[in-house]
C-alpha cells in the first residue's frame, strides 16, 4: 500500500486554502477557455505560465492542471446549448446533447455531461494511482502497426451506425478522408492537392470544419425553420442535478465501458476525441436504448463524455512518465515542467516523489471542485438559451469566425468555415451523416501515417498486422466490430428463417 | 422578411434537384483529387509500401462510386423527391445571417474583427430583431470590447485588427 | 501585466528608451523599442526543441520582464513549417514580428519547393546549436557507434530501422549521412510527428537507432533505457556535470572518434522580417543577450546538451550561407529535393 501512503501524502500536500483557490482560478479560467472555440488549453496555460515561476513547482501544476479540467468540463456547454462543439472531443457530445437541449431538456444534458466527466477523470485517477508503472510499460508496446490496429478500431465501432442510405455514408466518410490529405503528406514530405496554393498548405483543420459543419449549418437550418431557436421556451427549473442523478445508476454499464475506452484511448495515445467517438459508438451499438439515439438520449452525452475526460486524465500518464504529450495542452504543460526543472519520463516518478503525488492527489481534489463549481452554474448556463436569437445567432458567428481564424491564424480558414456551414446544411438537408466526415478528418491523417509507417517497418508486408497479440488482437476486434451489423442482421434473418421453419 | 410573406411559403428547390447538385459536387472533388494522387504516384511500392497518391486514390474512387450510387438514385422523379427542399422565405431567411456573415468577414479584411463584428452584431439585431438602436448599440459594443479584452488582452491572442485598434495602439 | 493605459503606451515607450540610451551607447541615438506586444512565430509543431525553446524564452522574458511589450507565441507548423516562413515574409514591413528557426529553414524550401528562402527574413542571432547523437535501446548489445555500424554492415539492406522526426528534414539527413559509411547498407528511415515520440518507440524496440536531439531522449538515458553511442560534433560536449550515476554529456565520444566521421548541428536561431531596421534588429539582439545572461537560460543549456555559440550580424549571415550551401548539397545527395 506504498501507493496510499504516497497519495495521502499528496492530499496533505494539496489540500490547502491557498491550493483550492488555485483550484478554482484555474477551473473558472479553463471552462471560459473550453466554452469558446477561438481558445484552447494550450492558450491559457500559455498565459499563466510566467505567472507560475514564482510558486513552488507543485502549486504551479495545480493552477495549470487546473484549467485542463475546467477545458474538458467546459467543452459540453456549447456543443449542448448551440450544438457548436468548443472543443474537438466535445463533437460527439453534440449528437445527442443539442437534441436534447431542443426538446428543452438542456439542464439534464449539462448535468449529465458534467457528471459523466467527472465519473470518467476519477476513474482514469484511480487507475493512475495504482497501475502507473505498469500502464507506462504497457505504452511502450505501441508500435506504428499497434496504433493503426487503435485507429481501425475506432473506426470500426462507428461505422454501420447511421441510418439512411449506405451511399450516403461512404460517400461523407470518403470526404472527410480526402479532405484529411490535404497538405504536406508526413511519411515523404511531399506536398498532396495543394495545387500550389499557400493557404493550403496545411491542410483542413478538424476544428475548422467542425465549427463549420455543426455551428454555422445550425444556424443556417434554424434560420430557415423561422426565428425560433428551440429550446429557448424550456422552463428553468432549479432540481435539475437531482433530476438527472435518478437516471444516471440504470446506465453503469456505459459508464463502465467508457470509462475503459476512455483510459485505453488516453494510454495508448489514442487520445481524447477519439475516445469520445468510440464511447460513443459503443454505447449506441451495445445500449437497450441505442436506437433513439440521436435524438436527445441522456444516454447519448453521458458514454462520450465520460470516454473523453477518462482519455483527457490517462493521457497525463504518458505524459509524465514517457514525456509524450498526448494535446497540444499536455505539450505546453511539458514545457512548463522543463522550466521549473522537472524532467518528464521514467524517473519522474521516482526522483520527484512529492510533486508526482501532489499533482495526482490534485486531480482527485480538481476534480471534485470542477465538478461543484459547474454544477451550480448550470442553471446559469441554460439562461443563456433565452437570450433573444437575434442576438445570440450573429454573435455565433462571430464567435465561430474567431475559433476558425485562430487555428491557423488564417482568415483563409474563415472563408473555409462559411463553407463547410453551406455543407453543413445541404448535408442536413439531404441526410448526409456528419459524424463518418468528421471522423475521417480527425483520424484520417494518423492512420494513414501509422499505416505507412508500419509498411515501411514491415517493407510492405501487411500482415504485420497480426504479427503479435496485441496488435493482431485489437485488428480482430475491429473487423468483428467492422461487420457487426452485417453479422447482426444475418443472425436475425437465420433466426427468422429457424422461426418460419418452425412454423411450417 | 416580414410577416406577410411567411405566408406564401413559395417552393424554391426540390429534394430531388438538391441531390443531384451535391452528388455532382462530390463528384467534381473525386475528379480533383484523383488528377493530383496521380501525379504523386498510386503504386506500392516495395521496401516502402504506398505511395503519396495510393490511399487519397482509392478513397476518392470509392466516393466517386458511392456518388454516382446516390446521383442514380437521385435522378427518377418520385414522391420523395419532388418535396420541396427550401422555400423562397425559406432562403431569405438564410440569407439575412449568411450574407451579412460574409460581408462580415470580408470586412474583417479591412477594419479587424472586432469593429465588422460589432458592425454586424448591431446591424442584424437592428433590422432582423427590431431591437432599438440604443439597445443593439450596447450589446453589440459590449460583445466586442468582451471579446477583445479576452482575446488582445488577457489571452494574447491576436486576431486580425484595422486601423481603429492600430490608433489605439494595438 | 499590461495595465498600461493605451494611448499612454508610446509615451512610456519613448521615456524608456530615452532612459535605455545610457545603458548601450553603440546605439544611443535612436534606440527602437516595440510599440505592441510582439509575435513570436514557432514554424513547428507544439512539444518538439524550437517550441520548448520559444516558449523557454517567452517565460525568461516575462519572469525577469525584459520587455515592456508581451511576447506572443504562435505555432505555424502547416507544411513543415513553410506556414511560419511564408507568413513571415508577407508581413515584411511589420518589425513586431520575429521567428525561430530550426533546420526546416533551409529542408523545407529545398525538400517541398515551397517559394521561399532564409533571404526573406533578416537574421537576427544565433542563440545556439542543437546536438544529434546516436541513441540505441541498452538492451542491445551495442556499446559503441562502431559496434553498432559493424552491425548494420553484417546486416541485410534495409534490415535496421531509423526513426527521426518528419521526412526529409535533419533527422532523415543525419541518417542519409550515415549511411555513406555503412557499406552501401541503407536504413529504413520510419518518419514520425515528434521528437519526444521517437525516443519511446526506440525504448519500446520499434525503431532499432535514432538521432534524437540530447534533450528529447535525456530521460530515457538518465532511466537506463537508452544508450547514447557517438555525438555528430566535431568535440565533445563541455558540460562535464553528471547527467546519470556514471556519465556526463562529456563521456559520449564524437562519432569521429568513434570511426563515423558524420558531423551535423542544427541552428536554434532567432529571425525577424525583412525590412526591419537596424536599431530595430538591435534591439531584439540587446533582448536575446539578455535571456541568455539569466541562469535559467544556462541551466536549459545544460539540460539540452546545446553547443553555445552565439552569432549575429555579419558573421551570422556568413554562416547561414555556408550552411545553406550545406543542406543545398546533402539533400541533393541523398536526393530529397522537391521534384517539380
Amino acid at each position: 500500500m506504498d501507493e496510499l501512503n504516497a497519495l495521502f501524502g499528496g492530499f496533505a500536500v494539496a489540500l490547502s486554502a491557498y491550493h483550492i483557490l488555485l483550484m478554482v482560478i484555474g477551473i473558472t479560467l479553463g471552462v471560459v477557455i473550453g466554452v469558446l472555440p477561438g481558445l484552447g488549453g494550450a492558450n491559457g496555460v500559455a498565459i499563466l505560465l510566467p505567472l507560475t515561476f514564482t510558486m513552488p513547482p507543485t502549486s504551479a501544476i495545480i493552477l495549470l492542471t487546473s484549467i485542463y479540467w475546467g477545458a474538458l468540463f467546459g467543452g459540453a456547454i456549447t456543443s449542448i446549448l448551440f450544438n457548436i462543439p468548443g472543443e474537438p472531443w466535445s463533437v460527439a457530445t453534440t449528437f445527442d446533447g443539442h437534441p436534447m437541449a431542443q426538446n428543452g431538456k438542456a439542464d439534464e444534458a449539462l448535468v449529465g455531461a458534467f457528471t459523466a466527466s467527472f465519473v470518467g477523470a476519477i476513474f482514469a485517477v484511480c487507475l493512475i494511482t495504482f497501475l502507473a508503472p505498469v500502464v507506462a510499460k504497457f505504452a511502450l508496446k505501441f508500435g506504428p502497426a499497434e496504433f493503426f490496429a487503435v485507429q481501425f478500431l475506432t473506426f470500426a465501432s462507428f461505422i454501420g451506425m447511421g441510418r439512411g442510405s449506405p451511399f450516403k455514408t461512404i460517400a461523407s466518410m470518403c470526404l472527410g478522408f480526402a479532405l484529411a490529405s490535404v497538405g504536406l503528406d508526413g511519411v515523404t514530405g511531399t506536398l498532396r492537392m495543394t495545387f500550389g496554393q499557400d493557404e493550403l498548405l496545411n491542410g483542413f483543420k478538424f476544428l475548422v470544419a467542425v465549427i463549420g459543419l455543426f455551428g454555422i449549418g445550425e444556424i443556417l437550418c434554424s434560420m430557415e425553420d423561422g426565428l425560433k431557436f428551440n429550446g429557448a421556451a424550456a422552463k428553468l427549473r432549479m432540481d435539475a442535478v437531482i433530476r438527472t442523478w435518478k437516471q444516471l445508476p440504470g446506465m453503469w454499464l456505459t459508464f463502465l465501458r467508457s470509462c475503459i475506452v476512455g483510459c485505453w484511448m488516453g494510454i495508448t495515445p489514442g487520445g481524447a476525441t477519439p475516445a469520445s467517438f468510440m464511447g460513443y459508438g459503443i454505447a449506441k451499438r451495445l445500449s437497450k436504448r441505442g436506437d433513439n439515439f440521436g435524438k436527445g438520449e441522456l444516454e447519448g452525452v453521458v458514454a462520450p463524455e465520460t470516454a473523453a475526460h477518462a482519455a483527457g486524465t490517462a493521457a497525463l500518464l504518458p505524459m509524465l512518465t514517457l514525456g509524450i504529450p498526448g494535446s497540444p495542452t499536455a505539450a505546453v504543460l511539458l514545457g512548463g515542467l522543463l522550466i521549473w526543472g522537472l524532467q518528464p519520463g521514467p524517473l519522474l516518478f521516482v526522483e520527484q516523489k512529492d510533486f508526482v503525488w501532489g499533482l495526482i492527489a490534485s486531480m482527485y481534489l480538481g476534480n471534485v471542485v470542477g465538478l461543484i463549481m459547474v454544477l451550480t452554474c448550470v442553471p446559469f448556463f441554460a439562461a443563456i438559451l433565452r437570450v433573444p436569437f437575434s442576438i445570440i445567432a450573429p454573435a455565433i458567428v462571430f464567435v465561430c469566425a474567431i475559433g476558425a481564424f485562430t487555428v491557423n491564424n488564417a482568415m483563409f480558414d474563415v472563408w473555409m468555415m462559411l463553407v463547410f456551414g453551406v455543407l453543413g446544411y445541404l448535408f442536413n438537408k439531404l441526410r448526409y451523416p456528419l459524424p463518418p466526415l468528421v471522423l475521417a478528418l480527425v483520424l484520417g491523417d494518423q492512420a494513414e501515417s501509422s499505416f505507412r509507417q508500419a509498411m515501411l517497418v514491415s517493407q510492405g508486408n501487411v500482415g504485420v498486422f497480426w504479427s503479435n497479440w496485441l496488435c493482431g488482437g485489437i485488428m480482430t476486434l475491429g473487423l468483428v466490430m467492422a461487420f457487426w451489423p452485417a453479422l447482426q442482421a444475418l443472425r436475425a434473418k437465420l433466426s427468422s428463417n429457424h422461426a418460419v421453419a418452425r412454423a411450417a | 422578411m416580414s410577416s406577410n410573406e411567411e405566408t406564401e411559403e413559395r417552393p424554391l428547390v426540390s429534394y430531388r434537384t438538391l441531390d443531384i447538385a451535391v452528388a455532382i459536387f462530390f463528384l467534381v472533388v473525386a475528379a480533383i483529387v484523383i488528377t493530383d494522387s496521380l501525379r504523386l504516384g498510386i503504386a506500392w511500392k516495395p521496401n516502402e509500401g504506398p505511395q503519396p497518391g495510393l490511399f487519397p486514390f482509392y478513397i476518392v474512387v470509392a466516393m466517386g462510386l458511392a456518388s454516382l450510387v446516390n446521383l442514380a438514385q437521385a435522378l427518377p422523379h418520385t414522391p420523395d423527391g419532388e418535396k420541396i427542399a427550401t422555400t423562397i422565405p425559406g432562403i431569405k431567411r438564410m440569407a439575412a445571417i449568411f450574407v451579412p456573415a460574409v460581408v462580415f468577414v470580408l470586412a474583417t479584411n479591412y477594419i479587424g474583427i472586432y469593429v465588422s463584428a460589432a458592425i454586424y452584431i448591431g446591424a442584424f439585431m437592428v433590422f432582423f430583431g427590431k431591437f432599438p438602436v440604443w439597445k443593439a448599440a450596447a450589446v453589440s459594443l459590449g460583445i466586442a470590447i468582451v471579446n477583445f479584452m479576452m482575446f488582445e488582452v488577457w489571452f494574447l491572442v491576436p486576431l486580425p485588427k484595422g486601423p481603429l485598434e492600430t490608433a489605439l495602439g494595438y | 501585466m499590461i495595465r498600461t493605459g493605451v494611448s499612454k503606451t508610446r509615451t512610456i515607450a519613448a521615456t524608456l528608451a530615452a532612459s535605455a540610451c545610457l545603458t548601450s551607447p553603440a546605439w544611443a541615438q535612436q534606440k527602437w523599442e516595440p510599440s505592441k506586444p510582439v509575435t513570436l512565430v514557432i514554424p513547428a509543431g507544439t512539444g518538439g526543441g524550437a517550441d520548448q525553446m520559444a516558449r523557454f524564452i517567452q517565460g525568461v522574458v516575462q519572469k525577469h520582464n525584459l520587455m515592456k511589450q508581451p511576447l506572443i507565441v504562435i505555432n505555424k507548423a502547416g507544411g513543415a513549417g513553410a506556414e511560419g516562413f511564408l507568413e513571415m515574409k508577407a508581413s515584411a514591413n511589420d518589425p513586431h514580428k520575429i521567428a525561430i528557426t530550426l533546420s526546416n529553414l533551409f529542408t523545407t524550401p529545398l525538400g517541398t519547393g515551397s517559394p521561399f528562402n532564409w533571404k526573406d527574413m533578416k537574421p537576427v542571432a544565433m542563440l545556439a546549436l542543437d546536438q544529434f547523437i546516436l541513441w540505441t535501446n541498452s538492451e542491445k548489445p551495442y556499446k559503441t557507434a562502431k559496434d553498432y555500424i559493424d552491425a548494420v554492415k553484417a546486416g541485410d539492406d534495409r534490415q535496421f530501422k531509423m526513426g527521426g522526426t518528419g521526412s526529409k528534414q535533419e533527422d532523415q539527413i543525419v541518417t542519409a549521412a550515415v549511411e555513406l559509411q555503412t557499406g552501401g547498407k541503407k536504413f529504413t528511415y520510419v518518419p514520425y510527428a515528434g521528437g519526444g515520440q521517437v525516443a519511446v518507440q526506440l525504448v519500446g524496440n520499434h525503431v532499432d537507432s535514432t538521432v534524437n536531439n540530447p534533450i528529447e531522449a535525456v530521460g530515457q538515458w538518465r532511466a537506463g533505457q537508452l544508450r547514447p553511442l557517438c555525438i555528430f560534433d566535431a568535440q565533445r560536449s563541455t558540460y562535464t556535470a553528471k547527467v546519470t550515476e556514471k556519465e556526463a554529456w562529456s563521456d559520449i565520444p564524437t562519432c569521429k572518434e568513434s570511426g563515423l566521421p558524420v558531423e551535423y548541428q542544427m541552428l536554434r536561431g532567432i529571425f525577424t522580417t525583412k525590412n526591419t531596421k537596424p536599431e530595430q534588429i538591435a534591439f531584439y539582439v540587446d533582448l536575446l543577450k539578455k535571456v541568455m545572461a539569466t541562469p535559467d537560460w544556462k541551466e536549459f543549456m545544460e539540460k539540452g546538451a546545446f553547443n553555445q555559440t552565439f552569432m549575429s550580424g555579419p558573421e551570422f549571415e556568413k554562416w547561414l550561407t555556408s550552411a545553406e550551401t550545406l543542406h543545398s548539397d546533402l539533400m541533393k545527395n541523398a536526393g530529397f529535393l522537391a521534384t517539380q
